[in-house]
């Protein structure tokens, strides 16, 4: 059985910078593999490279399928992107929104079929959106909108689902609520999860695998335990932390320097 | 089939629904499980059995059958009930309503063009000479020989030409607003106005002496439109990048700085011509023959067809150039397919009427604000009530001062720009 993406040595080259390099990496079906590193550190333009918006050397292998020879409907159909700050036009309704996720599988100039409709549907039934499906985009919270937007990315009905920063707009309980319901999603759709995610402990204790990211290298890669010391984040992040592992878990706290 | 009451409970079990996912309990198709309570079409039930995995859950099942209440007899559902997935889901698009509005509002400006003049003809004598045209019906004219001529070749090429450019201006404004997602966009954005104006411009000017520029103007004008906006696409493109939209607005406000300098330059060599060319420039309906929508009608219907049938990507490319990628659209073919089709329709309107203002941004901004944001709704609407405005503006335009003509662009904006200004205080909504 093949991976369900396959990275090799591949660099990504914007304005003459060099913002990731020589990254290689396999990543197997249903797994989740967070990307975690400073800001800067390549993160979202892996993503990016992922979903193919981005030209990059190397090669990019997304279930044997090189996204570089792909056209944007094959991408689309096998990788659904969901960006940090996704553009929600607040007068479409969030039934509408969802179903714009189908459009991989509806002929360019056609409208969607009675199977995009059902699609749509479950995406909605599946994220608890159905009170919400015929409101406004610009009339939902923060918690109610990522749903919408991961209800639009699950009507994709692509296997790999890339995440960049979900839940950095969310409160604390929201941030543990989405993350519990990609790995639910991930777990009966079998998905595989992509994320670039900054709160290492949330990272730690859903991802299955982290890839650490310094200046478009991958520095570290492994369960969270293996990844996160107090070591590397200062080194890295440049950041004072304190790491506490219990019951299997690792926390990471940030801690002020006294002098 | 009737079902007795039966005093002993089935064993139910957990299950998923098939639909929302919620654990219920089900009994598997033995008789007494809650799902025989539920009223369904028989309809329904079938389409249930064909398109859902399994059963559902009671609130998603009752959801199906508070739809299938108030509708014709319900057969009543027995045995292993599954639920259809209930397809409210879908795209809000044209409203019977909405659609049926602007289709009369079509129809009855035309009328009402149609009726109105120096010579009056009542609105039943139209319609009846109107159908007496029509091969198969023996139905005869109730007007004058006179009367046909007026009606079918003095105001009907005018009254037919005038909702072809409104319809054609309207729809191309809407799709360049929804693929620059620029609601500042109107359909002269890309250096269509200042390559037509410099078009005509040189025809006017260098037309033989004589032969006059009569049938060489549509044709420049139409060719100069072309050039400016494939220029301002060349430009824009090569120094393209990140910011496409940004880089192509700009370039089109760039080419059309330098196309309308040449034009006041030819313009200023031939001073003689000025009056021509001003009132070229104002656009008008004056002149309009059969002829010209002979002329204009394949463009404008290729055109609007196009972006008709780009509705419903004009929504997708709502959620920026980066997403909608990630959608699987090529945004830069698409881009390029739309501008195509927009310049080459609004370009034949602006050869044969001259330069229109304010429909292509009025239009699809009233809509906007009436109806939906969404292109589902904005396009098709756009075509219809653009075709009816700018109808009734040159009624206006030829009956306020008669008999001499106001020029129709002073219209569209005098009567356009405080109807814009009452729709937008009255409604709460923001355009796209």
């Amino acid at each position: 059985m093949s991976a369900a993406v396959d990275v090799r040595e591949v660099t990504v080259t914007l304005g003459g910078a060099r913002v990731v390099r020589d990254v290689s990496t396999t990543i197997e079906r249903g797994e989740w593999v967070a990307l975690i590193g400073p800001n800067g550190a390549g993160k979202t333009t892996i993503l990016r490279a992922l979903a193919g918006l981005v030209s990059f050397a190397g090669q990019i292998l997304v279930e044997s399928r090189a996204v570089a020879a792909s056209t944007r409907r094959e991408i689309a159909r096998l990788i659904a992107l969901v960006p940090q700050h996704p553009q929600t036009p607040p007068e479409l309704t969030v039934a509408e929104y969802v179903l714009l996720g189908r459009t991989p599988h509806i002929g360019y100039l056609a409208t969607e079929t009675r199977a995009d409709r059902l699609a749509a549907e479950r995406a909605i039934a599946r994220l608890a959106l159905r009170p919400f499906a015929e409101r406004s985009l610009g009339s939902l919270s923060g918690g109610e909108l990522q749903r919408a937007v991961l209800a639009r990315a699950l009507a994709q009905e692509a296997p790999i689902l890339l995440l960049d920063e979900p839940t950095s707009a969310l409160d604390l309980g929201r941030q543990q609520q989405a993350l519990e319901l990609v790995d639910s999603l991930r777990r009966d759709d079998e998905l595989t999860v992509v994320s670039a995610m900054h709160d290492l402990s949330l990272a730690g204790q859903y991802a299955d695998r982290l890839l650490l990211l310094d200046r478009g290298r991958v520095v570290a890669a492994g369960a969270a335990a293996e990844v996160l010391s107090e070591a590397s984040i200062a080194s890295y992040y440049g950041a004072n932390v304190r790491v506490i592992r219990e019951n299997g878990s690792v926390f990471v706290l940030p801690q002020r320097e006294t002098s | 089939m009737v079902i007795e009451e039966r005093t002993e409970t089935p064993t139910f079990r957990a299950k998923r629904c098939s639909l929302c996912g919620t654990e219920f309990g089900c009994a598997q198709g033995e008789p007494g499980c809650w799902c025989e309570s539920v009223v369904l079409h028989r309809e329904t039930l079938a389409e249930i059995r064909e398109l859902a995995e399994d059963c559902l859950c009671p609130a998603c099942l009752t959801s199906f059958a508070e739809r299938d209440r108030g509708e014709a007899p319900a057969g009543r559902a027995t045995g292993w009930a599954k639920a259809v997935p209930h397809t409210a889901v879908r795209a809000r698009g044209v409203s019977p309503g909405w659609g049926l509005g602007a289709l009369l509002f079509v129809l009855g400006s035309l009328v009402f063009a149609l009726a109105i003049g120096p010579v009056s003809i009542g609105a039943g004598g139209i319609v009846e000479s109107a159908v007496s045209h029509l091969p198969l019906l023996h139905v005869h004219s109730p007007l004058t020989t006179v009367e046909e001529a007026i009606l079918w070749q003095l105001r009907a090429p005018r009254v037919v030409l005038a909702a072809l450019v409104g319809g054609m201006l309207a729809i191309a404004g809407s799709a360049y607003q929804g693929v620059f997602r620029n609601p500042l966009a109107d359909p002269y954005f890309l250096g269509v106005a200042a390559g037509a104006g410099l078009g005509a411009t040189l025809a006017i000017a260098y037309a033989a002496a004589g032969s006059g520029a009569g049938e060489l103007l549509p044709l420049a004008a139409f060719a100069g439109a072309i050039v400016g906006v494939a220029g301002a696409y060349v430009l824009g493109r090569s120094t393209g990048g990140a910011h496409a939209t940004g880089t192509l607005i700009l370039a089109g406000v760039t080419v059309a700085a330098f196309l309308t300098a040449m034009q006041t330059f030819v313009q200023q060599q031939h001073t003689q011509t000025l009056r021509q060319v001003y009132s070229w420039l104002l656009g008008g309906f004056e002149s309009a023959t059969w002829h010209d929508v002979a002329l204009v009608s394949p463009y404008i219907a290729v055109s609007a067809t196009v972006l008709l049938l780009h509705r419903r990507i004009l929504d997708v490319l709502s959620l920026g150039d980066e997403e909608a990628a990630s959608l699987g659209l090529d945004v830069r073919r698409v881009r390029l397919l739309i501008v195509v089709a927009a310049t080459a329709g609004t370009a034949a309107a602006v050869a044969v009427s001259g330069l229109i203002g304010f429909v292509g941004i009025i239009v699809p901004h009233t809509i906007r604000l009436l109806v939906s944001t969404s292109y589902r709704a904005v396009v098709p609407l756009s075509l219809l009530a653009g075709a009816g405005f700018l109808v009734l503006a040159d009624v206006l335009a030829r009956t306020v001062m008669s008999p001499s003509e106001l020029p129709i662009g002073v219209v569209t904006a005098f009567f356009g720009a405080p109807f814009f200004a009452v729709v937008l205080r009255t409604t709460k909504r923001i355009g796209p």
